[in-house]
Formats: C-alpha cells, structure tokens, sequence
C-alpha cells in the first residue's frame, strides 16, 4: 500500500533581513519519490523563489543536517522521514559559509572555533565542494583549552554501525614533579581493532594515555573504573589523550613543534603538574544532553486477554527493523 | 543546565546543616555468628562469653543485646583468652605469642572494650627450646593465678613465666625452668631427655599456691609456688589436656592415644602415683586424641566427664564430638563442623563443695549449642543470639520495617510451635550478664533471608541481638533426589557410639534447584512469595492451624512459542500431588512454575489486587492468584541471545568451544605466516586483533588487563534478564485516570508498563469478584544507555513514593497524592532517571557512572528523619555501587546529597547481599556467617548499648595510653571502616611504645578507629575542621604510602543464572584487612 506522508518544509536564510522563515507542509509519495530535479522545483515553487540559487538540506533522524543534491540522497532522505521530514533552505552563498557539513545543527555553536581547520579556512575561502551523504565521525575539540601535548577527541559514534573498536589497559606514566620525575599509573589505550571508528579516524593511537573521559579526570581511577565511564559515555565520547607519538600535535599561535618533537614513549609530555582543571567552560552534561534520548513506545491500550495476546504477533512492541510508525506514535525525548 | 551546574556546586550552608542532621554513616553491629571462631572463655562471675576468631576479632556476649566487639591490631588468630573473674577485664593470646588485655570500660553509661595493654615477647631467632630453656619461645597456655594478678604462662620450651597482669610485665627470676622440676622426678619418670612443651596448666580453685602442671609428653606435677617444690608427680602417656577435680583429690588427664586417666591427690599418698582409673572410652581400636576433657561433680552424687575428641581413628575419625558421661549415661553429641572449645556453667564460689554443672556450651566452628545439664535427657537450649545464619548458605535476603504487632505475634507462634519450648523448669539462656540499655526498638523489624536448601528464615532484627522467630521450609513441596539415600544413612547407622545430632549447621543442600532466589512479603495480609532457582514460584498465607490441603500448580511458559531454543539447564521441581500436611505458619496456596525452569530474578507481590509477577532471563509472567490463573507471559529474549536459553550449563561449553576455536584460529595463522615470510608479523598481528575481535566476551578473562571499550548493543548475552518488577497504581493512559499498572526492567534497559484491568472490590469487601484481569502493554521505554534497569518506583504528586498495598488503609501512612503529577523513578546500572507520566519523558536524571566511574547494584528508597526536628523526613534514594559506596541522592531532584565508604570494593559478595532497609539503614554480609549492619540516617540507628557491673577498683595511673577502639567501628573482617563525620584525626603516638603514665585521654568525641600517626610528615596533614571524605583520607594514605590493589579475579557478577552461593572462603578479606591496618598504623 502506498501511504503518503507530509513534509514539513522550513525555509531559511540566513543573513538575510528581507526575506523571514517560512514554512510550508506538503506531500510526497514515500515508496515513489521521484527525481531531485522535480523536488527542487517543486521547492522553489512552493517558496516562491524559482529566481534565487539555494541549497536543500534535511535533517536526519539524528539532528545532522545533510544536503539534498541528486537522486540518491533525496531518496534517502525521504526513506529516512520518520514519518515527517524537515527541509531547510538555504541561500547558496549562505550555505557555503560553512553551515551544512560543519556538524550537526545542534552543535554548531561548538563547531565553530572548535574545528582545527575552521579559521584557515575562512580566510583563504578554499573551494571545497559541499559535503554529500557524510556526517563528521570525529572531531579534535577545545584546541584551545587543553595543553598542546594532550589532545581531546570526540567520536561521534551515533548512526555509525562500526564498533568504537579499542582497547584500554593499565600502566605507568612518569611525570615531572616539584620533587623529580615520579612513576604514576595511568590508562593506555592498548589496542585499536582494525576498521574501528578509533582507528579510523587517525586520532586515537596504541599506547595513547587516557586523562580525562568527557570531562572527568582518570588519575585514581581503576580500569574497570574508566570502562564503566566510557561505555556509559559511548554514545558521545570524549576522551582527552597524551598522544604517545606527540609530533603530530595541534600547532597553535604559529609556534611551531618542528619536527624534532619529545620522544614518543611520552615520557617528557609536558613539564610541570597537570593542568588543574582544564574543563572552566566544557561541560559534559550539555553537550550530551540532547543526544542520550531513550525510545518511549506508546502501545495501543486496547484490553486484551492473554489467549488473544499470545494468538496475536503484535502484542510484542519490540521494535521491528524497519521503524515503529506501524504501532502509533513514536516519540524521542 | 548551566543553573543546576551552579548549584550543584555551591553548598548551601543551610542545606549542608540539614544534611547533617538526616544522614551519619554508622556501622553499627555485627549479627550472626563470629566467623572462623578460635577461641573460647567465660567468666562464671560476671556471666559474660568471649569469642576469639582467626582475625584478631574478640567478641564479647552477656545477655541478649548486650555485645562488645574489639580488634587486635595485628589480625593474627586468637588462640586463647581468659577472663580476669568478675573484673571485666580479658587476656588474650594470640598466634604471634602476643599478650593482650582488654578492659571493659564506661564511658557516659555505656560499656565498651578497649584493648589497654599488650605484650609482646622477645622474639629470639636462632634459639630453641633445648639449647635455650630460660628464653620465653612460643607461649603455649596460659593460666591466671592469685586472682589474676598474675599469669603464669606455659612455653614451647618446658619453662612457665610469670607475668604481672597489670602492667604486662614478666616477673623476672619467677621462672619455672625444666630443671628444676626434673630435680624432683625420679630417673624413671624421666621421660626422653625434654620434657616437651607445657601442655597444661591449671591453677586450683581453693588452694592458689598449687599449680598442676601437664608436659607434652606425659610428665604431670603439682608445683608448690609457696613451698617452690614438687608436691606431687604423674606419668602418663603423650598429654592433651588436664582438668582438676573440684576437691582436689582428682586429677584428670586425656591423652592423644584416645585415653583418660583419674588420678587421686591424697596429701598422705607418696608423690609418685599410679591413675586410679585409665580407660579407653571408644577402644579398643585405635582412637584420636581427647582435645579437652573436663570433670565436674554433682551434689546428687557422681560426676560428669565431658570430652571431646577419642573417637575411634578408623570408623568415626570424621566426626566431630563432644562425649558426655555421667555415671552409666554416655551421649555421643555429633557436631557438623569442627570444635573450637567448650565450657560449663556451674558454680565457682571456692565455699561450694560441688561443681554442679548447669548447661554444657560447645563452640563449633560453625555455630554455638549450649545444653541443659539439669534437665534429663540434657536438651539444647535455644540460643538468642549467635545464630548460624549460614546454616544453609544465604541466597537472598528482604527485609520488612515496621511489622503490625498482630503479624509478628503470629510468626512468633508459628516459630515457637516449630521447636517446642523446653519445659518451665528447664534453663533458659545461661549467659546473662549486663544489662541492655538500648530502649526498647520502636519498631519490629523482620530481616529475610532465603537459603540454599529452599527454606526462608525469619529473624527478629529490630535490635542488636539478631534473634531466630521461624522457618519456612519449601522443600516439602517437592520430590527431591535425596530423600532415599537419607534414610538409608539413618538405618545404616550403629547404635554405639550413642550418637545424637546437636545443632542446625548443615551445609549440604539436597537439590541446588531448591534455593531461594526472591522473597517477598506482605506484612498487611500475611501473605509472601518465595521464587526459586529451577524457576518455581511459591505464594503462600500464613496460616495458625496445621492444614492438609493440595496445592494447585500453574504453569507459565514465558517464552511464548519462541522457536530455535532449546532450554539445556537443569530440569523444573516435580512437586508431589495431592493433599500435603503443612504445618501452623506459611502454607503454600499456588506454585507456578515457569517455563523454561531458569532461575527467577526478580518478584513482586501485590495482595490488595491478588497479583504476583515473576521474571527469569526469558521474560516474566502475571499471575492471579485469587482466580489462579495466568494474566500475562511477556518474552523478553532477543531474538540473538542464544547463550540465555541454554541454561546455566551450556556456558561452560560454549567458552570451550570458543577457546578451541581460537586455537584453531592462531594455528592457521601460524600457518599463513610460515607461507609468507616477509610480512609475516604484520598477518600475525593482524590474526591476533582479528582474534581478539571475534573472541570479544571471552578475551577478558585471557588478558586480564586489557578492557574492551564498546557501548552495549542489543545482542549482548542476557539481554533479556528480568531485573525488577513492579506494581503501581497511578497514571499510565491519561492524566486524569490513575488505575493498577505493572513495571518490568531488564538487562538491556528496556522498561514495559502493563495497564491493568483488575476488577474492584466491593466497598468493604476484602476480595475482588471473580472476574478476570486484563493487562495491556501501555508504554515501552528503552533506555539509549541499554544498562541494566535496577528498580523501578513510582513518586506521587508530592515526590513521594507511592505506599505498599494497603499501606494507606490499613496503617494510616499518608494517602499518596492521586492529583496527578505522578512520575516515574527508573535506577539502571549506569544512571537515576525520574520520567514524568503519563507521558513519559525525562524530567530529572544522574548519571553516575558517567561522573563516578562506578556501577549501580542495589538501591532503596528511603525515609530518612531528621535528628533535630521530630517530625521532618525526607524521603531519598540509598544506592549502593560496585565499589562499595553507598550514595544518598534526593527524590525527585536526583541531587547527591552524601556518599560513603561502606564495603570494600573486593568484596563481590558483600555487595551483592546487601539489603536496606526503609529508615535508612543496611545489612550486608562480611562472611558467610555474619550480616554488618549499617545506618545512613542520622536517626535511625540500632547500635549495642550496654553496662556491665564491673568490681575491680580502677586505678587511674594504671590506664595509661588506650588505644580508642570504638566497638561499631573496628570489625572483625576488616572492612574498612571510615568515619566521614567531622572529626579529629589527632595524631597519636603508637601505643606500642609509649609506656608513659598520665598519658590524658583524647576526648570523647575523637572515635578515630585508626591513629594516624604523627610521624607522618607534615605536608601531608588534613584539615581538621572541615569533612573529610574518603577521598581525603585515600589521599592521606596514598601519599604515606603506595597502596598495593590486589584485584580480585571474580570481576564480573551478572544476576542472570544461578545466584551462587556466597564463597566461603573469605582469606583475601583476612588478607587486605591486615593490610589495611597496616597502613593504618605504619609511620609513613
């Protein structure tokens, strides 16, 4: 059976004083979407804009904000409505700023000034080509806040069937202290599995030592301690690190490390007593806040006898593979 | 956020106060028997019993509440202990020949035990006992003489010392050498060329200036201390012990071939005797030894001769007994487990001319038994205290606050049925010294506990004395493979030696099927639920007649025509048919039995709506049992979890065969690599990640320290175990329709809320019609963490709770508030999350693992009151996590309030048995024997209180440096114990070598259990005025020293199959408790 579903459509410019957000709802068929060429104008004709170049974006069932530019991602998109779809619009020029790939909506104030990359960028106004159907799997964040010998990694693991893929394991650390080098335990990542999101993102290496887990300092904390720690934090990891190999760290201010950096066994990382807290203005919480959403499902609230229960494969709610519209409503918190 | 951030870390000092006066963590008493017991004593005068045990740990017990408990400093065993008569004061030895003496002091009334002295010997390397006679070796008795002044202590080396009791000092030139014993031994009573350690010592009770002095190998003499001279000299065979008649004229020795000998002092008689009586009870075949033996005589004539030991090597070397003889009358008492030591109580005044034992106590290693010598027959009698909790090993525990007078009268009854009491002219417990000035509790508390053997025992626990008030026994239900081979056991047996069975200690469990995994009770209707491992669930009523009715069985399959699995575990109980005797108390009404028979993890019982719902790992099931119908089978298995299905057997399997295969795997990578040389380590390393990848849950326990970092997925294994169930009546449809609903939590933190459609009673009336209940799958929730969800509850519009069924009608608790507003409370592994209803979306929420890096494993809401205004409580939730802390969070906000350090982290059984209690309080087991019990409220504390009267003038100069051992706070499994209250760590000099007079006491509020010493360097002192927390004090002791962590290997505990047993060997508790105050008492 072919059911219809309604799109929302919210229309943006940014930067833009004349023109406000518009909103427009309307309907596509979900099995037979069509071509991209009749979406967008189907688009530019809704909003009237049939004489102004936009770029067309929707967020997907985890808040990314992902383009629409041919065939095959509008049909994603369109399998992917959950049952509505929001697009938004955008002026070309505004949307080469760098808002659509950047990250998800919901992160895009951290994006900024965050990303290595993001200031050169601006300036020199590269011609990058705009994302297609990717979203960021990993990202070096608050540059600016933690020493240049640590480095903090986020993995965004959600939408991402491939495993975190590592290992921890314990060890010693030595240290620099007012009273001379003291051996200290510390986590090390241990092993990274081959086509894991760590390991592919080129950021986390064996031997690495793990300092903080988003946001909570590690040192006195037992193994088991810092696995728990993780894995609750799985769905948004952030892990601060002393790369073992410390020649690949974050240049900032124009100082440069040259390449005849520390020796990689991480013994001479930094000198001095840690950082105190490093954390003034990075607050977990926040930023996992709108991303820890659990699934409610509403069932029917039909009285049903245990016979009929049983005779009746639906009574079991257990998500099915290919979405919960089937049983009513479903809501994410 | 950024507000909660803000006041989240500013402490409100109002708040703080507040704090203050609702919570104090407190451990407060040890119930249950003293694990590893070593040592006995009694003071016939004062009527007090002190237990000694192989950690250091002296107990000391008088009436029922009346408790001491102290710790050596050094965690070595007691070997013996010795009451200084009526003085309140003990001497104990220990292994490492170390002399202690303990005080009972009083402070503001209360009586507590305080180490004052201790002495240790000269340790001599190089010398033994031969070469080097005068030098005190190893101390192997001990005796008090001249009214426990002095003690004359026997040694590995033939000599006695003397020793001056109140300083602890040896009184030098006293010593009794060898020599000058065998100076008055003829040549042919000489022994060999040694006279081999003292093996007894005994002092007389008329005659102080006499002591009988026994030698290792067979040697006795009776020294004169006054004249310094022999008076009298036997010879026997190798000694075990020695006793001394009352009048003096007899002696009684028992030796290591099975023998005793009489031996008669006449003051007439030449020194050189002969025994008068030399017999082998158990021969003629060859015997063991006779450990002790004992001889008191009667006014009515005769004497009892008790001993334990002498059984015949070949036939009954096994057992462990205690034989009592009287004039014809021999009883063989046959004890489970090992004797430590046993004494009688009679009368010890020097101007009785006879003994007259009144009761017998035996210590076991296991348990306590004291029979009534007076009464014929000598029956047990039941003991108030010291009960052997672990009799059956404990598998669950609950326990129920606030019992209704008419309820606990009725299980008194029911218990007091079930062991007859002794008749009126019987003894009642004969240790009854002190007196008990705890007020009397103001509420009845009743602590659970389900066992190994399917029984459930009901104990009194609303004070110190941890009292037995009944039974249930579930086994009765069921055919059990046993029965047979039982009553064959009781035919086969002989009958001589005469034996009987003494005590309850029996650890060996019919059928592993039996156990008790839940219980459940309503205190309201008398009505409970007792689920068990092979999947049956029990509701039965307690009943004050015996009855003979039939039980009616349901059966419940929970996996709901689930194809592809096939259940490879144990085989569901075949209950026996027809109709049953049953016994005054709980009888069964209905067993349901659960499809596959797995074990059942969780239960609830709602009596109001004649409800019970059950889970095991394939899902859980609701039953009426009014109708005794099925309502409800839910499956909760995923369709991957293949390893939940199989049963508790196939695991082992299917790591062999995982471990096989990975074999296999290296093999042929080994292979591949040989082929191809030149990258061959790089397809090794790859074969070995690939390997470790594939091997993922087994790797763990290979490489132990290495974790693999992976959020939980749904197909993780166990998966669908049903964590905890839970009925409410509130608002699962609309807002302005509450009704009865139903929660169930598993593994995987997925949440299913049942409506239910439960007819109404009619006004007045107790029992709803006969209509059927409906239940209709309401909500789904799923948890994105995926941790297993611990508990469930439901707060009204107020915050609170909601109450237990007929709560609100029957004990006039506040009415929950049914306006609306209500929300749901649901506690997983990782995080507190409070979700509003009906609409279910997240209002308030901790993650605790996130912050803490630790594990949720039990939680109870709780009310805590305040110290300071009578009638303001809160209600929190008490969590405890894998560590061993116990966190405070308030409800709803989910704010932490306090956490502290109450079970040592290694400790995986004591986390796992602890229970709290609904005013803020907790037990938990340090040994398999033993529940500590702890309160969080500031309130709410069950702690001994008691006095002793004590005649011994106190000397103020004698009380020199006392070590401040506060009894609720040193413990005899050492866990550790700190004290987060504002306090004083004062530094205080180690008593070991500060001998020094006048020394002032530190004041009474510095109950430190441990003295920090000062010779810790200054940079490490802590702020005294402000909190410490634990981290504080971790900190203090990592910097004075590097802890070594010994890990424990049993890491992980998943409540998904059997629950085992609790281990009984508890020696790496032994081990880091010694460890622990080692760092507690070294200077840094």
């Amino acid at each position: 059976s072919i059911s219809s579903f309604r799109n929302l459509l919210k229309c943006r410019f940014l930067g833009c004083t004349s023109f406000g957000a518009e909103f427009r709802r309307f309907s596509l068929d979900r099995h037979k979407p069509g071509k991209f060429e009749d979406f967008y104008k189907l688009v530019v004709h809704t909003h009237h804009i049939s004489n102004s170049d936009v770029t067309i974006g929707y967020a997907d069932v985890h808040g990314d904000l992902l383009p629409i530019n041919n065939d095959d991602n509008f049909c994603k998109a369109v399998s992917s409505a959950n049952p509505l779809l929001r697009v938004f619009i955008q002026k070309r020029e505004e949307a080469e700023r760098g808002s659509l790939g950047a990250g998800s909506l919901c992160r895009r104030r951290r994006a900024l000034g965050a990303l290595r990359d993001e200031g050169p960028r601006r300036r020199a106004h590269l011609d990058i080509g705009l994302p297609r159907d990717f979203r960021p799997v990993s990202s070096i964040i608050d540059v600016d806040l933690v020493p240049e010998t640590h480095r903090r990694v986020r993995l965004h693991r959600h939408g991402c069937e491939k495993p975190l893929g590592f290992y921890i394991r314990d060890g010693a650390s030595v240290r620099v202290t007012p009273h001379g080098l003291e051996k200290v335990p510390g986590i090390f990542i241990s092993r990274m599995v081959p086509g894991g999101l760590a390991e592919s993102t080129g950021l986390l290496a064996v031997n690495d030592e793990v300092l903080e887990v988003n946001g909570i300092e590690v040192a006195g904390k037992t193994l088991d301690q810092v696995t728990d720690m993780m894995i609750a934090n799985s769905h948004n990891l952030i892990v601060t690190v002393k790369p073992a190999n410390q020649r690949n760290n974050v240049v900032r201010g124009g100082r440069a490390l040259g390449s005849s950096g520390p020796p990689s066994d991480g013994t001479a990382g930094f000198v001095g007593p840690p950082a105190p807290r490093v954390l003034q203005n990075f607050h977990p919480d926040e930023a996992e806040s709108d991303e820890d959403n659990d699934v409610v499902i509403e069932g029917t609230l039909e009285p049903r006898l245990l016979s009929s229960l049983r005779a009746d494969p639906r009574h079991s709610l257990a998500l099915p593979p290919g979405g919960v519209e089937e049983h009513g409503p479903a809501v994410t918190l | 956020m950024m507000k909660f951030r803000f006041r989240r870390q500013g402490a409100d000092p109002q708040r703080e106060k507040l704090k203050q006066e609702l919570f104090a963590f407190n451990k407060t008493v040890e119930h249950g028997f003293p694990n590893q017991p070593s040592a006995l004593a009694f003071d016939p005068e004062l009527r007090i019993m002190a237990i000694g045990t192989r950690s250091g740990a002296v107990k000391i017990y008088g009436a029922p509440g009346v408790e001491f408990t102290g710790l050596h400093r050094d965690a070595a065993t007691v070997t013996q202990m010795h009451f200084l008569t009526g003085q309140g004061r003990l001497l104990s030895l220990l292994d490492d020949s170390s002399l202690h003496l303990w005080e009972i002091v009083h402070h503001n009334g209360c009586a507590h035990l305080e180490e004052a002295l201790s002495f240790q010997l000269p340790s001599r390397p190089g010398f033994d006992g031969a070469s080097a006679p005068l030098s005190l070796t190893r101390v192997t008795v001990v005796l008090l003489v001249a009214a426990g002044d002095i003690a004359a202590l026997g040694t590995e080396g033939s000599s006695v010392f003397f020793l001056d009791v109140t300083t602890l000092t040896l009184l030098e030139g006293q010593t009794l050498a060898p020599g000058e014993v065998l100076r008055s031994v003829p040549d042919d009573y000489r022994c060999g060329k040694a006279l081999g350690p003292v093996e007894s010592l005994q002092g007389h009770l008329r005659d102080p200036t006499k002591i009988l002095i026994g030698y290792s190998r067979g040697l006795l003499v009776i020294w004169n201390q006054a004249s310094q001279c022999v008076d009298h000299i036997f010879l026997g065979n190798q000694l075990e012990s020695l006793c001394w008649g009352r009048d003096s004229s007899t002696v009684v020795s028992s030796h290591s071939d099975g023998s005793y000998a009489v031996w008669s002092v006449d003051a007439g008689s030449s020194p050189t005797l002969q025994p008068t009586v030399a017999t082998t009870p158990y021969g003629p075949f060859p015997c063991k030894a006779i450990n002790k033996i004992l001889w008191r005589n009667c006014e009515s004539g005769g004497h009892f001769i008790i001993f334990s030991g002498g059984m015949p090597r070949a036939s009954y070397g096994d057992r462990h007994c205690v034989s009592v003889l009287r004039a014809e009358t021999l009883v063989t008492l046959d004890f489970t487990s090992r004797i430590i030591d046993f004494f009688t109580v009679h009368s010890t005044r020097p101007e009785d001319e006879f003994d007259d034992p009144q009761a017998l106590a035996v210590l076991l290693e296991e348990e306590l038994v004291v029979l009534d010598l007076q009464t014929p027959g000598w029956p047990a009698v039941p003991a108030p205290y010291l009960a052997p909790l672990h009799s059956s090993a404990i598998t669950c525990s609950a326990h129920v606050a606030s019992v209704p007078a008419k309820l606990w009268a009725r299980i008194v009854s029911a218990g007091e049925q079930q062991s007859p009491q002794p008749v009126s002219s019987a003894l009642s417990w004969p240790i009854t010294g002190g007196r008990n000035l705890a007020q009397e509790p103001s509420q009845r508390g009743l602590l659970l506990t389900g066992h190994e053997d399917g029984t459930v025992r009901f104990w009194d626990a609303s004070g110190v004395a941890l009292r037995p008030l009944y039974k249930l026994s579930t086994a009765g239900l069921f055919q059990t493979d046993c029965e047979h081979a039982d009553s064959l056991a009781q035919a086969a047996e002989d009958d001589w030696p005469p034996f009987r069975k003494v005590g309850c200690f029996d650890p060996y469990s019919d059928d592993p099927r039996l156990g008790v995994q839940k219980v459940a009770l309503c205190k309201y209707t008398a009505q409970m639920v007792v689920a068990g491992t092979a999947g049956q669930v029990l509701v039965l009523e307690l009943s004050d007649v015996p009855v003979e009715q039939a039980v009616s069985v349901a059966i419940i399959d929970l996996l709901q025509d689930r194809e592809g699995f096939t259940w490879k575990g144990h085989e569901r109980l075949s209950p026996r048919t027809g109709p049953l005797p049953w016994p005054a108390g709980f009888q069964p009404r209905v067993l349901v039995q659960c499809l596959p028979p797995a074990a059942v993890t969780a239960v609830t019982l709602h009596t109001e709506w004649s409800l019970v719902a059950f889970g095991t790992s394939h899902g859980f099931g609701l039953f009426d049992y009014q109708r005794k119908s099925p309502v409800l089978a839910r499956c909760t298995l995923h369709p991957n979890d293949s390893l939940a299905m199989e049963g508790p057997l196939s695991r082992v399997k299917s790591l062999k065969k995982s471990l096989r295969q990975s074999f296999r795997r290296i093999r042929k990578s080994r292979v591949s690599g040989k082929k191809r040389a030149a990258n061959a380590s790089s397809k090794l390393q790859e074969a070995n990640a690939q390997l470790a990848e594939q091997a993922c849950p087994h790797d763990v326990e290979m490489t132990p320290v290495q974790r693999r970092i992976e959020p939980r997925s749904a197909d993780d294994s166990l998966s669908g175990v049903v964590r905890c169930l839970y009925f409410a009546d509130t608002f699962l449809r609309d807002g302005a329709h509450h009704g009865p609903t139903m929660w169930a939590g598993t593994n995987s933190g997925s949440v299913f809320a049942y409506a239910l459609e439960v007819p109404a009673a009619a006004v007045g009336g107790e029992k709803r019609p006969e209509q059927a209940v409906e239940a209709v799958l309401g909500k789904e929730v799923q948890l994105m963490h995926r941790a297993p969800v611990v508990a469930i509850a439901v707060l009204d519009g107020r915050g609170r709770p909601l109450p237990e069924p007929y709560e609100a009608s029957r004990d006039l608790a506040q009415a929950p508030d049914m306006q609306g507003g209500h929300a749901v409370l649901i506690a997983s592994e990782e995080q507190f999350k409070v979700f509003t209803l009906p609409k279910v979306s997240a209002k308030t929420k901790f993650k605790l693992t996130a912050h803490e890096g630790c594990r949720v494993r039990k939680v109870a809401l709780a009310t805590f009151a305040s110290v300071a205004c009578e009638d303001y409580a809160e209600t929190c939730l008490a969590c405890l996590t894998n560590l061993g802390d116990v966190h405070v969070f308030s409800v709803p906000g989910l704010r932490p309030q306090v956490h502290y350090s109450c079970i040592r982290k290694e400790d995986i059984s004591g986390i796992a048995s602890c229970v709290f209690t609904r005013h803020g309080q907790g037990f938990y087991l340090i040994s398999p024997s033993e529940f500590e019990r702890f309160s969080l409220s500031a309130r709410n504390i069950t702690e001994p209180l008691c006095s002793l009267d004590i005649n011994w003038p106190r000397d103020a100069t004698q009380a020199s440096y006392r070590i401040r051992e506060s009894p609720k706070l040193s413990q005899a499994n050492g866990t550790p114990s700190i004290l987060l209250a504002p306090q004083s760590l004062d530094g205080s000099p180690d008593p070991a070598h500060s001998k020094g007079p006048d020394t002032p006491e530190p004041p009474e509020a510095a109950l430190s259990p441990m003295s920090i010493d000062s010779a810790t360097s200054a940079d490490t002192t802590l702020d005294t005025t402000g909190d410490v927390t634990v981290e504080d004090v971790k900190d203090f002791l990592g910097k004075a020293r590097t802890i070594p962590t010994s890990t424990c290997p049993a890491r992980s505990w998943s409540a998904g199959s059997l629950a085992p047993a609790w281990p009984l060997n508890i020696e790496p508790r032994l081990l880091t408790c010694r460890l622990h105050w080692d760092l507690l008492s070294c200077p840094a």
